[in-house]
Parts: structure tokens; C-alpha cells; sequence
């Protein structure tokens, strides 16, 4: 058994062994503090021999201290105080700098008061083996325990006690090491207090303690060359412990709400939305409608506390001051490492260090005066658009991280957007939540708080755990997920999935003026594995050599009435979500992929479009009828074009199909001459390795075939004609979708840049203009440099929307992108909502059903369109990532694969780490790194330098010395990367790491 | 909340200078206080408590009196300035009144209460000082003062607290520690090693259990030793007192009359 102790403290020593200070607390309550320590004899020196103290031999220091520096000849400690920590810690870090070092408890504890992560670092030095490291708690040893005095400061009184402990040790050293007659006398190794400090090593110097600073004592070390490099470049002074200043304001505080009206009003200041930069923390943007180009923020005080989303009111500076942005990726994680939680007050040397060159830099780009945009600062907030986002804790702001730790911690969360600030929460359960997922709601950002504050609303999971990240990327984009309630369900046919067409009568509601196109060759044509399978087509020939081609959409108005609590949950969710192996119904399954899917061979409702087509695909009549259809297959694009193809294929369906194709055929060129564009955006296909397991095998490129096209034409013209029908009967309130043709401006640099790398002229002054001039865009050596650029102008372009047809001009209905003069969506109801109001409004326009007096409201249409095109936007979003985790996910099963094989093939060169390379374009320049575009995966990357490089802004070209020549990297330039995907330490969240392999290897550098 | 402090550093030493297994100083005060039968004052390091017992006496409330068996009434208060910020507590406070109720059922059983039929004692408990353990220094200065006021019990009730941080299990702990660590308090009785309470409020991992009952029970004989030679003092004192007061019993006689 342990032994037990009770420890005696005499009242006598009271003065000595308590400390009495007083506190603020956040609230501003002021607390008394009283703590007692019990002073011992029995902390050791650390020094191996020692008579007086014990130590394990493993950890001492060696007897003799250090006998290489040649100042000391008889052999030195040494011992550093604060300030070299905090200032030199990457010389101390060196495995190059091992003189056996004293490490006292007064430094310990000042560095962690002064910088967490600091300390984080320092620990795990001191428990290095390589390291002399040894840490001795002058504080609990009575000897050289010390008392602040009455008008000392904290860090006058660290100083001395620094001292005391010095001048402990060299007669400590000095008493264990008696002279003994008749034997030489012991050398006596001596222990040097390294400071910055000049009045400390003045006071240290009139008390007899040997002392340096620490150039002077690297200067002459014997591999001083080395490490004077390391040693940052501070002055002699450095400013003292910041002692806990009253607050100060960090930001300007925000105008009241009347003057920002005002200013509003009289066009002085501008509201938008803030858009924060993901490549650069300290820049954001606000597009107004004043300005052709968007608002330029520079630096934390003009982007005063606005979060991504939030609408802001700015105030634009005079046009003298007005900058270009900066040309250079600035993270946050890395720039902010060493940022203290607790201190927010006061402002970091590190990043005023970081603010300053990314300032001298923008002033630099000033001299491109082309490239100005508007620049100002926010002066207030309209509306915040908080909502709770998805996070990970950063472990080094943790000041304990023990798992049986209960106290409360102030910590640093880290959001997984790039695009927002790190978030500040309090929180007892810090230590269980590392390597997970959590959501935290930001609460307020205070004028005085560098960072947000924000509280921890619940745990999602381990990070990188499919589920967790499922469920962070649907609330990240804000996705309702809820199973549907019962209220909904009971919405639905009461037969559940026994629901059939009834047989054909009179009496019937279901027949109730419908057609039978029962007998009709209609099938379907869907992407593989697709359940909820809204559209079927067919096409036969007229006795008058015309031809009938048919679109049939599933009747899901039939099901989904309005004002019903299915239909108002099918309005706030807008769509249906498609993430790489789970879909997020719009709809209840039983409709989206039964009672309402054109499954084949089964009878179903339909709302059909019907045209009476020449050969030559001219548009002779339309007709809309509500109809029951059956299906007679249900094919995949690759089916469908194998059968298409096959020559032996005679039967009558397929002879539809080569009939609908050759009319597509038709379609598209006619609507190619009309000027749409032929858009690209890098698409993938996850293959997943089964059903349950969905492990990703591996990522392709999505194939487009013949029939993709057929499929997309037909629909298109099913949209256009029923947009054009039900915009003819309801004027004020037709749910459209339309296109804006995006500013000229949004193209000026990519013109720019295709003019300067490549020669080639884009002519954007329509839309047919700029198809034209994409389809020029062509490097011969370079197939894919076609895509790139398509994607690249997709990316100028601004988004379709839906639109109530009252609400704006008649002169804006156009579709820019597929230039059409009107547009809908009437094919997917299933999946969007906009398309179920389009079949409300169509069947009143043919007098199936009255209009719901709902859809005769201009601002009830304009708001549902608001929640659909948002919803829309969102579910793009969604599954993109989706996709891109599934991509990091594949990329690493790839980059393990390799590594076995690696492995098994010889086990020679382990140091060389298997990794996934692929061919890549540069797509962007900084000053400090390259952005790719892997099109094969497609997925977009960052290579960042952190050696010096040149940059030519005005070139686009980045040159990268090294050893052997310059490497000069431009825009649209072939390059190959490594990619990795590696595990932030901190948060544990999972990165994709690209690096150059060619045209030079970037590792590196 | 002094979130930068390491409950054990890597030196082995908890944030007040002391090692994983060294309890706080001790302070046992004895003498007479007031007109009390018998009291107490117990500080462990900084904190401080004085206990004042009256009776056994006849109980004044009828539903307070057990015709079989004396009942004992605990009341605690705290001094408004016995921690850092200033704040006053009412009597009916939830969290003292469970104090209270803690403290009358680990005395029950070892306060010999059958021989004060339809009598009771009041045993009053005076926070001066709160850092952390105030559970361990009310029962111990309670023990004490039951002694001091003479009443018969069964054996002592030592109490201490105990915590784990990590792997490693600390004794008596300060606030600080108390607010970080999970912990439990416990009240053994020397002789036996019976326990007489284990309280927490805290999760501790059940595999740890047992480990810090053994640990806190070797605590709970070390803190006995100290209580045993404060009341051998104590009866000490009173016993050469006793001893001259016989002596000088004449004398003072002869005092009184003097003044008459």
C-alpha cells in the first residue's frame, strides 16, 4: 500500500505559503482568491550523482553538464527563461541545441499563461529523450520558492525568482561537491540564465550569476553556423508579460440601425450579402448592385466581425484607396497556430506580423490599377445568418486534455467551411470531443473578441465515420433530413403500396378525363440504379409522314393536393438531395419510388405533353393531357444506346428510340444555332464496393452517350412548351426558370488570362458568340484544355433561378444558357417542387383542374420560389461535397492499395511513400501557390510554396526556384500532383494534400 | 475558472506543491467555544470548519422526539465569507440541507443514540473557510465535537475526499482539483474499517472504484491518528485542569467569601 502523508505547514510560514489575488470574471465580478502551497526539501536538482538528491539515472543530467561550449571549459547548464521560449522556440526545438537545460516551474507556467500552444510544444520537448531536458519546481522548493512583494509586478517577480533559482543551483552544484583532502578539487560545472532580458541579466550579473544572451551564447557554439538561422530575429527587448490590460476594442463598434437606413437610402452605404474569401481569411466581399464589381473587404477591422451570409451594410472608401485583392492563399490554421484562446484581447504578434505582409503586399498590386475593385468596411449588420455550423475542436487550445477531465475549458473550434472564423466555446467535456464532429451555434462576437463566441450544441460522430460526415454535410447545407412525420404520411393513399390504376370506367375519379396511352410503345431512359423514375418518352409516325413524340411525366399533383402537409414539407424541402449513397427524399418513398415512378410494366398516372413533329423536328402542334401510361421498359443511357446501336434490334421499341434520336439530333442543332451553350462541370462517378458496405472503390468520370443527350432534349422541349403554355394563361404568376446573362465583367479575367497564356479571344457579347468562341478554344496538343475552359466560364456565369412570372420584366424570362426566350420545369416533380407547381398550374391550363387560389398569389409564388431556389442551391452544394469526401474517401483506399503493393514488392524503399498522382491544370496563381483542377477526379486542390517565389500577377505565372533550374508555372499549364490525404493533427479532420511532382517536386518546398 | 493549472504536473506534484498521496495540513482545535457542550474546529488546509454539539437535551418539538432513542439535529450554515466571492446563503439552501441530511445519516449509526430516550442533539456546523473537502472537515470536526461534548460513539468517523485524475488517484482535494477530477468523499470507521458513507456527485469509472475506497480508507487511519492524538490532548489538558481545579478548590473558596 501507497504510503499516506498528512503535510505540516506551521502558521508561521503563512505569508510565504499563501497567495491571496483577487480576480475579474467575465462577467465583470470581482472574486477573491486564496491558494496555499506547501513548500518542500525534497524537489530534485535533476543533476545525475547528486549526494543530496535522487534521481533516476535516465533522466539526469549528465554530471559534468556540457563541455563543448568554449566559455565554459568546466562544463555548464543552462537556463533559459521565458522570453527565449516564447521567442527562440524553434532554436530550442533543434535537435541541433542540446546543452543539458534547467527547465524551471516559473518558466513553465509563465510560457503557458503567455501562449498554449507554445507551452503544448515545450512540454513535448522536455519529454524528448534526445533532449537534457530537466524540469525543476523552484516554486515547491523552500529553498527557491519566492513571494511576490508588495508593488512588484508578476513578471518582476518570475524574473527573481528565475534568479534565486540560478544562484541555487550554482551553490547547490558547489555544496554537493565538498573539496576532500588529499584529492584534486571537484570541477565545478556552472549554471548560465540565458535571457533576452538586458536589466535581468544586469540584476543577475550584480549578484554574481553568469549570464548571456542567447545570440551571444549560440555565437559561440561550435555549430553555431546552423543555428544562428534559426534564431528569430527579435530585438534585444522584448515587452514584458503582458500583465492583464483592460480590454481594449478590436473592432469599430456598428452604426446605429437609424443612421444605416438613412445611409442606405441616400445611396451613401451599400447592403449585400458578405462573402467571405475561402483562400485568403483576411479578404471578403460584398456584391451590391452600385458597383459592376463586388465590394472589397481588406483586414479583419473592415470585415468588422461579418460572418459568411450575414447581410451587412458597407461603406465604400474613396476611390484612392480603393485595392485590388491580395494574390495570396492565407489560412487561418496555420497563420493563427500559436493564437492564445483565452487572451482575446490582445492582439497576436504572429498575426499583426502575417497582417502587415499581407497588407505591404496588396500595397505592392497596387500599381495594377485595372485590377482595383471597390474597397470599403462594414458598418453594420442588417441580419445575421447565423445557424449552427459543423465543427472540430482544435486540441492545442486545450488546456487539459485528459479524458477524466470535468472542468470547464475555453476552446478553439474550427469550422469545417473555409469560409468562416475559428469559434470560441466554453465546454466541460472538451477532451471527449477531439476527432469528432460537433455543431456549435455561434452566440455573439463582442467588439473587444477577436473570435466569435459560440456554445457546443451536440455531438455528430467520429470524424471521417460515414455517418458523421453524412450528417454534417446535410446540416451544413442546411438539408431537412427528418424521416417524414405522420401527418404526412397519412397523405398518402391509404392502399400504401397496393395502389393501383383502377380498371378503366366512366366512373372512376382516377379516369376522370385522362387518356389511354396504354397501348403506346413508351419507355424510360434513367441512370443506372434509379428508383424514382419521373419521365418516359415515345415517338411513332404519322400516316401524314409526321411524327408524334410524346413526353410523359409522372402525375404526382394527383397525389400531393395543395394545402395538405405533405405538400407544404414537399415546399420546404424544394428537392430532392442526391449524396453519394443516400438520397434525401423531397417526397415520401412510397410516391417518389413507387405510386408515382413510370416503373415499367405497371399502369401509372402521367401528365403527358404530346407534339406533332415534321421530320425535320419543326414543332407542328402541342398537346397536354393528364393520361395512364404503361411503360414497357425502363432502360439505363447504356442499354438504350447498345440497343440503339445493334443493328439486329428490330422490334418496334427500339425503333422509337432511333426515331426520338433522330429528332433530338435535330432539336439540339436547332438549338445550338439559336445560341445555347455547351457547358461543362467536372462530374464524377463514385463506384462504391457494395450496397452496405458503400466503401468507395474507385472514381471515373461520368460518360456522356448519345442518349444522355436524346433523354435532355426531349425534356427541354417538354419544358419550353409547357412554360410557354401555362405563361399564356396565368401572366402574373407562371413558375418559371430563367437564366440572366451574366456582366461582362464576370469574364474580364478569364479573357485575360486566355488572351495572355493562350492567344485566344473569348467574345462574350452573347451568349451564341461566346459558344462560338469556346468551341475555338482549342489547344491541339491538349484535348481536355477544351473542358477546362468551358468549366471555367461556367464558373463566370451567374445561376438559373425560378421565377413567378409577374415578378420581373418580361424582357429578362430568357434562359441565357440554353437560349430560350422562356423556360420551366415541368419533368421531375418527383424530385423539385417548382415542377409540381408547374403541373398545377398546366392541368388549369387545360381545364383538368381550378387553379388553387394559392397559385393566384404573386407573393405566395415569389416566396416558395425563395425557399426552392435556396433549397436548390444547397442541394448542389450537398452533393458536390458529398462527392468530394467520397473522392478523399477513394483516394485513400487508392493511396493504401499502392502502399501494400509497395510493400509486398520489396520492402527496399519504405522511406518512398505511395501515392496517388494524376495529371492536373492550373487553373489559378498566387503568390504562395498554385490552384489545380484534377479533372479525373474532379476535384480542386491547392499547392502551396512556403519558399520565396517570383509571381507575375499580370502573367499569371509563378516561378519556382530550385535546385535543379527554375521551374515557371502559369495558368492553364499541364502539371502532374501527388495526392494525398492527410489528417490535420489538431482537429483530425481529413485534407486532401496536393503536391508537385512535375514539372518539379514541390515536397519540399 | 482557474482553467490553467495541471492537476498533476509532470513532476508528480499537484498544483499546491503537494504529491498525489499527501494530504493538507491538519489543524484540530478543541477548546471550549461559547457555551457549547462540546465543539470543534477542523481546518484541512484551507478549509475550515467549527462544529458546536449541544445536549443530549430534552427535544422541544414533539415530532422530533423518539421515545427510544435520542435524535440528532444538524444544522449547517455557511459564512458569507468563507469563499472567494462574496455570497450568502439562506438556511432552507437545497445544497446545505443535503449536507445537513448527509452528515445526521453517518452519525445515526455511530452516535450511541438509544441510551438519550426522547432527547436530542443538536450539532451545528460553521463553514468559516470552503476549499474543497468540506464534506470530510464537517463530519471530522462533527466526530471531534460529539467527543468533546462527551457523548458516547460507537468509534471515530474519519472522512476524505479522494479523485482520480487519469489513471492516478489523489487524496484530499482542493477546489480546484475538486472541479476537474471526479471524486467522491467517504467516512470510515477506524476500528472496524466499516464505511460509514461514500458519497459523489461525480461519475467515477467503476474499474477505479475500488482502488480509491482501499486508498481512502489507509487515508482515512492516517487522518484518525491525527484526530486520536488531538482528543488525548484535549482530555489532557482537561484532566490536569481538573486535577488543579481539585487542588485549588479551597482556595477559591476562600475567594468567594473573600468577596462576600
Amino acid at each position: 500500500m501507497v504510503e499516506i502523508t498528512v503535510l505540516k505547514r506551521p502558521r508561521s510560514e503563512a505569508v510565504e505559503t499563501q497567495r491571496k489575488f483577487f480576480k475579474k470574471t467575465a462577467r465583470g465580478k470581482v472574486i477573491k482568491v486564496l491558494r496555499e502551497r506547501y513548500l518542500r526539501d525534497d524537489v530534485s536538482c535533476g543533476i545525475k550523482g547528486c549526494r543530496e538528491c535522487s534521481t533516476p539515472d535516465a533522466e539526469a543530467l549528465p554530471e559534468q553538464g556540457d563541455l563543448n561550449h568554449p566559455a565554459f571549459p568546466k562544463g555548464h547548464y543552462i537556463l533559459p527563461d521565458t522570453n527565449v521560449f516564447l521567442a527562440q522556440m524553434d532554436l530550442v526545438e533543434s535537435p541541433l541545441f542540446n546543452p543539458p537545460m534547467i527547465l524551471l516551474q516559473t518558466v513553465m507556467e509563465e510560457v503557458r499563461h503567455r501562449s498554449l500552444p507554445l507551452y503544448n510544444r515545450l512540454k513535448a520537448l522536455s519529454k524528448m529523450d534526445e533532449k537534457k531536458i530537466w524540469v525543476f519546481y523552484n516554486e515547491y522548493r523552500s529553498d527557491t520558492a519566492v513571494v511576490r512583494q508588495p508593488e512588484e509586478t508578476p513578471n518582476d517577480r518570475n524574473d527573481r525568482g528565475i534568479r534565486k533559482a540560478t544562484a541555487w543551483y550554482n551553490s547547490h552544484i558547489k555544496l554537493t561537491r565538498p573539496v576532500v583532502r588529499g584529492q584534486a578539487p571537484p570541477s565545478i560545472p556552472k549554471v548560465v540564465l540565458l535571457t533576452e532580458d538586458a536589466a535581468n541579466r544586469q540584476k543577475a550579473e550584480s549578484s554574481g550569476i553568469s549570464t548571456l544572451s542567447v545570440r551571444k551564447y549560440v555565437e559561440s557554439m561550435s555549430n553555431s553556423t546552423q543555428l544562428l538561422d534559426l534564431l528569430a530575429s527579435v530585438s534585444e527587448e522584448i515587452e514584458p508579460t503582458k500583465a492583464s490590460a483592460g480590454r481594449q476594442a478590436l473592432y469599430p463598434e456598428y452604426l446605429p440601425t437609424g443612421t444605416l437606413m438613412a445611409g442606405i437610402k441616400a445611396g451613401e452605404l451599400h447592403q449585400g450579402h458578405f462573402n467571405a474569401n475561402q483562400y485568403n481569411y483576411l479578404e471578403g466581399s460584398v456584391a451590391v448592385p452600385a458597383f459592376t464589381k463586388p465590394i472589397l473587404l481588406i483586414g479583419r477591422e473592415n470585415m468588422n466581425r461579418a460572418v459568411n451570409g450575414d447581410i451587412v451594410v458597407v461603406e465604400v472608401f474613396d476611390e484612392k484607396e480603393w485595392k485590388a485583392p491580395a494574390d495570396e492563399v492565407i489560412d487561418q490554421d496555420s497563420t493563427l497556430k500559436n493564437d492564445d484562446v483565452e487572451d482575446s484581447g490582445d492582439e497576436g504578434e504572429d498575426e499583426d506580423h502575417q497582417l502587415t505582409a499581407a497588407e505591404s503586399k496588396l500595397s505592392r498590386s497596387e500599381s495594377r490599377s485595372s485590377e482595383k475593385q471597390p474597397t470599403g468596411r462594414i458598418v453594420g449588420i442588417i441580419k445575421r445568418n447565423w445557424r449552427a455550423y459543423v465543427c472540430h475542436i482544435d486540441s492545442t487550445s486545450l488546456t487539459s486534455s485528459n479524458s477524466t477531465s470535468l472542468s470547464q475549458q475555453t476552446v478553439f473550434v474550427t469550422p469545417v467551411s473555409r469560409l468562416l472564423p475559428r469559434i470560441r466555446i466554453r465546454t466541460r467535456q472538451a477532451p471527449s470531443l477531439i476527432g469528432q464532429k460537433i455543431l456549435v451555434t455561434i452566440d455573439r462576437w463582442e467588439v473587444t473578441s477577436r473570435y466569435p463566441e459560440g456554445h457546443f450544441v451536440r455531438a455528430l460522430g467520429k470524424a471521417e465515420s460515414k455517418e458523421a460526415e453524412q450528417e454534417s454535410l446535410l446540416l451544413e447545407f442546411e438539408v431537412p433530413y427528418r424521416p417524414f412525420g405522420k401527418a404526412i404520411l397519412d397523405c398518402l393513399p391509404p392502399q400504401g403500396d397496393q395502389w393501383v390504376v383502377p380498371p378503366k370506367s366512366d366512373t372512376s375519379p382516377e379516369w376522370r378525363g385522362r387518356e389511354d396511352l396504354r397501348d403506346l410503345l413508351i419507355c424510360s431512359i434513367d441512370p443506372p440504379g434509379c428508383q424514382d423514375i419521373d419521365d418516359a418518352l415515345h415517338a411513332r409516325r404519322l400516316p401524314n409522314g409526321n411524327i408524334e413524340a410524346g413526353v410523359h411525366i409522372a402525375d404526382v399533383s394527383h397525389f400531393v393536393h395543395p394545402d395538405t402537409p405533405m405538400d407544404s414539407e414537399a415546399a420546404s424541402r424544394g428537392t430532392t438531395v442526391y449524396l453519394v449513397d443516400k438520397r434525401i427524399d423531397m417526397l415520401p418513398a412510397l410516391l417518389g419510388t413507387n405510386l408515382c415512378s413510370l416503373r415499367p410494366f405497371v399502369e401509372r398516372l402521367a401528365f403527358s405533353a404530346i407534339w406533332e413533329l415534321t421530320p425535320e423536328a419543326e414543332i407542328v402542334n402541342v398537346r397536354f393531357t393528364k393520361s395512364v401510361i404503361a411503360s414497357k421498359a425502363a432502360f439505363t443511357y447504356e442499354e438504350a444506346q447498345i440497343r440503339k446501336d445493334d443493328p439486329h434490334q428490330q422490334d418496334d421499341l427500339t425503333a422509337s428510340i432511333r426515331l426520338l434520336n433522330s429528332l433530338a439530333l435535330k432539336l439540339k442543332a436547332q438549338r445550338m444555332a439559336a445560341g445555347a451553350l455547351n457547358l461543362a462541370s467536372p462530374e464524377v462517378k463514385i463506384h462504391l464496393d457494395s450496397a452496405e458496405s458503400s466503401d468507395p472503390i474507385d472514381v471515373e468520370q461520368k460518360e456522356m452517350r448519345e442518349t444522355n443527350s436524346l433523354v435532355e432534349e426531349f425534356m427541354l422541349l417538354a419544358n419550353i412548351s409547357v412554360a410557354k403554355k401555362i405563361e399564356d394563361t396565368f401572366p402574373q404568376t407562371a413558375v418559371l426558370r430563367r437564366h440572366l446573362p451574366p456582366p461582362k465583367t464576370n469574364f474580364e479575367k478569364l479573357q485575360d488570362i486566355l488572351m495572355k497564356r493562350k492567344g485566344l479571344k473569348l467574345d462574350v457579347s452573347s451568349s451564341g458568340a461566346l459558344a462560338a468562341s469556346l468551341d475555338l478554344c482549342l489547344d491541339p496538343s491538349e484535348p481536355a484544355f477544351n473542358t477546362l475552359v468551358r468549366i471555367m466560364a461556367t464558373r463566370c456565369m451567374l445561376s438559373a433561378e425560378y421565377f413567378c412570372s409577374g415578378s420581373v420584366g418580361k424582357d429578362t424570362f430568357g434562359h441565357y444558357g440554353l437560349a430560350s426566350p422562356i423556360y420551366t420545369h415541368f419533368t421531375s416533380p418527383i424530385r423539385r417542387y417548382a415542377d409540381v407547381l408547374a403541373h398545377r398550374q398546366l392541368s388549369a391550363a387545360i381545364g383538368y383542374t381550378p387553379l388553387h387560389p394559392s397559385l393566384h398569389s404573386k407573393s405566395h409564388v415569389d416566396r416558395v420560389l425563395d425557399v426552392v431556389n435556396r433549397r436548390h442551391r444547397m442541394a448542389q452544394m450537398a452533393s458536390r461535397a458529398s462527392v468530394e469526401f467520397y473522392v478523399g474517401l477513394a483516394l485513400k483506399a487508392r493511396n493504401e492499395k499502392e502502399q501494400k503493393t509497395l510493400e509486398a514488392s520489396g520492402a527496399g524503399n519504405k522511406s518512398k511513400q505511395a501515392a496517388v498522382t494524376e495529371d492536373a491544370f492550373v487553373i489559378r496563381v498566387f503568390k504562395n501557390g498554385v490552384g489545380v483542377f484534377v479533372s479525373k477526379l474532379g476535384i480542386e486542390g491547392l499547392v502551396m510554396f512556403k519558399q520565396e517565389t517570383q509571381f507575375d500577377a499580370d502573367n499569371y505565372t509563378i516561378t519556382i526556384p530550385s535546385a535543379d533550374g527554375n521551374a515557371t508555372i502559369s495558368v492553364f499549364d499541364k502539371v502532374t500532383v501527388r495526392i494525398e490525404v492527410e489528417k490535420d493533427k489538431n482537429t483530425q479532420r481529413g485534407k486532401v494534400k496536393m503536391t508537385l511532382v512535375k514539372p518539379i517536386d514541390s515536397t519540399n518546398l | 475558472m482557474a482553467s490553467r493549472v495541471e492537476i498533476i504536473n509532470q513532476g508528480g506534484f499537484r498544483s499546491d506543491g503537494r504529491r498525489q498521496f499527501e494530504l493538507r495540513n491538519i489543524e484540530i482545535d478543541l477548546s471550549q467555544q461559547g457555551q457549547a457542550d462540546g465543539s470543534a474546529s477542523v481546518s484541512h488546509g484551507l478549509t475550515q470548519v467549527i462544529v458546536s454539539v449541544f445536549g443530549p437535551r430534552e427535544a422541544k418539538i414533539r415530532s422530533h422526539t423518539f421515545h427510544d432513542r435520542a435524535n440528532l439535529n444538524v444544522e449547517v450554515s455557511v459564512a458569507a465569507f468563507s469563499t472567494g466571492d462574496r455570497r450568502k446563503r439562506s438556511r432552507g439552501d437545497k445544497r446545505l440541507l443535503e449536507f445537513a441530511a448527509t452528515v445526521k445519516s453517518t452519525f445515526e449509526p455511530v452516535v450511541q443514540t438509544n441510551l438519550y430516550p426522547r432527547s436530542q442533539i443538536d450539532i451545528f456546523i460553521h463553514v468559516m473557510q470552503q476549499d474543497g473537502g468540506l464534506l470530510q472537515a464537517g463530519i471530522n470536526a462533527t466526530t471531534l465535537a460529539l467527543m468533546n461534548a462527551g457523548i458516547p460513539m460507537v468509534d471515530f468517523v474519519c472522512a476524505i475526499t479522494s479523485g482520480v485524475h487519469s489513471t492516478s488517484p489523489l487524496l484530499d482535494l482542493t477546489t480546484l482539483e475538486e472541479n476537474d477530477v471526479p471524486n467522491m468523499t467517504l467516512a470510515m470507521m477506524p476500528k472496524t474499517q466499516k464505511i460509514s458513507l461514500v458519497t459523489m456527485e461525480t461519475r467515477l469509472h467503476v474499474d477505479r472504484f475500488s482502488e480509491i475506497v482501499k486508498l481512502a480508507t489507509q487515508a482515512g487511519l492516517a487522518i484518525h491518528r491525527e484526530m486520536k492524538v488531538a482528543i488525548i490532548g484535549r482530555a489532557k489538558v482537561l484532566t490536569e485542569s481538573l486535577e488543579s481545579g481539585n487542588r485549588q478548590s479551597g482556595s477559591g473558596m476562600e475567594v468567594e467569601e473573600k468577596y462576600e
